[in-house]
């Protein structure tokens, strides 16, 4: 016994040096495990457990209001059933998308174009630059709040819409036609800085030497920009389309404040028709449903322009 | 000649454009700044005014009023329709719940991210998978079952309920982002270390997390930025006690008459943070935004 003590004790001494140190027996293997777990445990309870559990409630007719006693009831697929043969569902979709393409594309190309600009050394670029990055840090609801002032019907906007262009006061939020266009603009505002910040890093990363060659084979500017500028920058302009494209799925804050989904429902995206369906209307069963089918649809979409991404960066 | 005159033209339309694109992203929130500073009677002037003293006499009631929880003599006799003083508690409570979520999230986040960096781990890279979709996920979709087991576990309206809630949105984002920075410091730190007789723990403790606080505080300031912004949850789990800014201002929005000035006081406070945090992370920016994927 004393002999197996001091041969572990020489073991582990002769491994770490000359000097047991302290902790000593706390091995990799404990180190690895400890540092771990808090981690997973808090991922697995609030993320993933949720997720199942509304996956379940999603094969339920269950309210939370209305059978808050009562078990759920297992009712197979009809929830999806309702909602893929339910109009509004799709509605809600389009509305998104109409959303998500037009503020997308805006952001991409003025974001692309502000880069170009600024991929010069001028005095107080620095300072610029922060300037410009500050309105994708603020809360969706500030931003929100601060447009909501603008736009409101006797608004700053409207003043010089009647002052300066002599035209009508522009209902911008409670126009069916312009109220969605307001929710693009106000995406722009916040989200086009994040472009022109992965934009400026990728053209920072051409290196000069292609141009060089192309001034010395008297290269255009459009062929310079065609064949040199936008195939490098291309793979990093697809990973923000990735993450915008993903974020503006969600649209929810800026949208609840601005429209209210208003007017109508010509505003109300997925996500606010699913807050509807689950916190309104209660249909917690339903509305769970809705989760996944939205999860569905931003699974597949991602999928596909992480394809593209690769089949770019192969190229 | 001619082509320094033509540089001169290209100088000139470039600081047009960029005087355009800084007038457009710099606008609204110059507007907001100014409103804060006025009256009620030139809040809602149509005519609008921007420069204080000039063409207005600034006051700084708004703010006195939100943060002393006083109530503006109103000069049109109209008592204001929404209460404005309870936005100290908000404040106070977003202060709490980012702070003490964003130390949570960065400690735990942190010791995990060492662990996948250092450690072989089997399956490793479906780990990191497992972490980061957690995190693209619509928040939306886990809203119902959050606050289902957030009213079962009574842990709605409360801090320690929010608190975790956030540290696990965050956590994603700490695991990706601290591991990008460990798999940067060479490994023949600590080994050095532990060829001198330090424990891994004492290594840990003494080489690779002093060489790491620059990037353990960037990663902070992202997440307290994202505690700080929350809305979904927060609007949906808190009504008094735990409540935060967010909810509270699109609140007050819906009530009737708005009252700008002082929001405008209240919005201009809760941003003032998040202008100086981008200011501190201005060189961790682009890493911070695209979770660790584009570096530089």
């Amino acid at each position: 016994m004393a002999d197996s003590q001091l041969a572990q004790r020489t073991r582990s001494t002769s491994s770490a040096g000359q000097i047991r140190p302290r902790f000593g027996w706390f091995t990799d293997r404990w180190i690895a495990i400890s540092f771990l777990t808090p981690t997973m445990l808090l991922l697995l309870f609030i993320s993933i457990f949720p997720l199942v559990w509304s996956l379940y409630l999603s094969f339920t007719d269950w309210s939370v209001i209305k059978d808050a006693n009562t078990a759920p009831q297992w009712i197979g697929t009809a929830n999806y059933f309702e909602l893929l043969t339910d109009d509004r569902t799709w509605q809600r979709f389009v509305v998104t998308g109409q959303f998500v393409l037009p503020a997308v594309t805006i952001e991409l190309l003025l974001g692309f174009g502000v880069a170009l600009l600024l991929n010069r050394k001028f005095a107080g670029r620095g300072a610029i630059m922060t300037l410009l990055l500050i309105p994708m840090m603020l809360s969706p609801i500030v931003v929100a709040l601060f447009w909501r002032f603008m736009m409101q019907g006797d608004g700053v906007l409207n003043y010089y819409a009647v002052n300066l262009f002599g035209i009508e006061p522009i209902l911008w939020l409670s126009d069916r036609y312009v109220a969605p266009w307001s929710l693009v603009i106000v995406d722009v505002w916040m989200w086009t800085p994040f472009m022109m910040l992965i934009s400026l890093a990728g053209l920072s990363a051409v290196p000069q030497y292609l141009y060089e060659a192309a001034a010395v084979d008297r290269a255009g500017t459009w062929f310079r920009f065609r064949h040199i500028t936008l195939p490098m920058v291309m793979p990093l302009l697809l990973i923000a389309i990735i993450f915008r494209t993903m974020d503006a799925y969600k649209l929810f804050d800026q949208a609840v404040v601005l429209t209210g989904g208003g007017p109508g429902r010509f505003t109300q995206t997925a996500s606010m028709y699913l807050y509807d369906v689950a916190f309104g209307q209660f249909n917690t069963g339903e509305g769970s449903a809705l989760g996944y089918i939205m999860l569905i649809v931003i699974t597949a979409l991602a999928n596909l322009l992480i394809r593209a991404l690769n089949a770019t960066k192969s190229a | 000649m001619t082509q320094q005159r033509e540089s001169l033209t290209r100088l000139i339309g470039f600081w047009v454009l960029l005087g355009i694109v800084i007038f457009f992203f710099m606008f609204p929130l110059y507007w907001i700044a100014v409103s804060s500073i006025k009256t009620r009677a030139e809040v809602i002037n149509r005519v609008p005014s921007y420069i204080p003293y000039a063409q207005f006499e600034p006051t700084l009631d708004n703010y006195t009023s939100v943060l002393l929880g006083t109530t503006i003599q109103s000069d049109t006799g109209v008592r204001a329709s929404a209460d404005l003083s309870i936005f100290r508690d908000r404040l106070m409570n977003s202060v709490i719940i980012a702070g003490s979520s964003t130390i949570l999230a960065v400690i735990l986040g942190t010791l995990a991210a060492y662990a996948v960096s250092r450690f072989h781990i089997r399956g490793e890279s479906d780990l990191m998978f497992f972490i980061l979709s957690t995190r693209m996920l619509p928040p939306i979709v886990v809203l119902i079952p959050i606050f289902l087991l957030f009213s079962n576990l009574n842990l709605r309206d409360s801090y320690p309920g929010i608190i975790l809630l956030y540290t696990t949105v965050n956590l994603p984002f700490v695991v990706w982002m601290m591991k990008g920075f460990f798999d940067e410091i060479p490994v023949e730190y600590e080994e050095a270390a532990m060829i001198d007789g330090y424990s891994r723990l004492e290594a840990i403790w003494k080489i690779v997390i002093p060489e790491a606080i620059p990037a353990m505080a960037a990663t902070a300031v992202f997440s307290a930025i994202v505690a700080w912004n929350e809305f979904v949850f927060a609007n949906l789990l808190n009504r008094t006690y735990a409540a935060t800014v967010p909810p509270w201002l699109n609140s007050i929005i819906g009530v009737g008459a708005v009252e700008w000035g002082r929001l405008a006081a209240a919005s201009v406070i809760f941003v003032i943070p998040i202008v100086i945090f981008t200011f501190l992370v201005r060189n961790y920016l682009l890493r911070g935004v695209t979770f660790g994927a584009v570096r530089r």
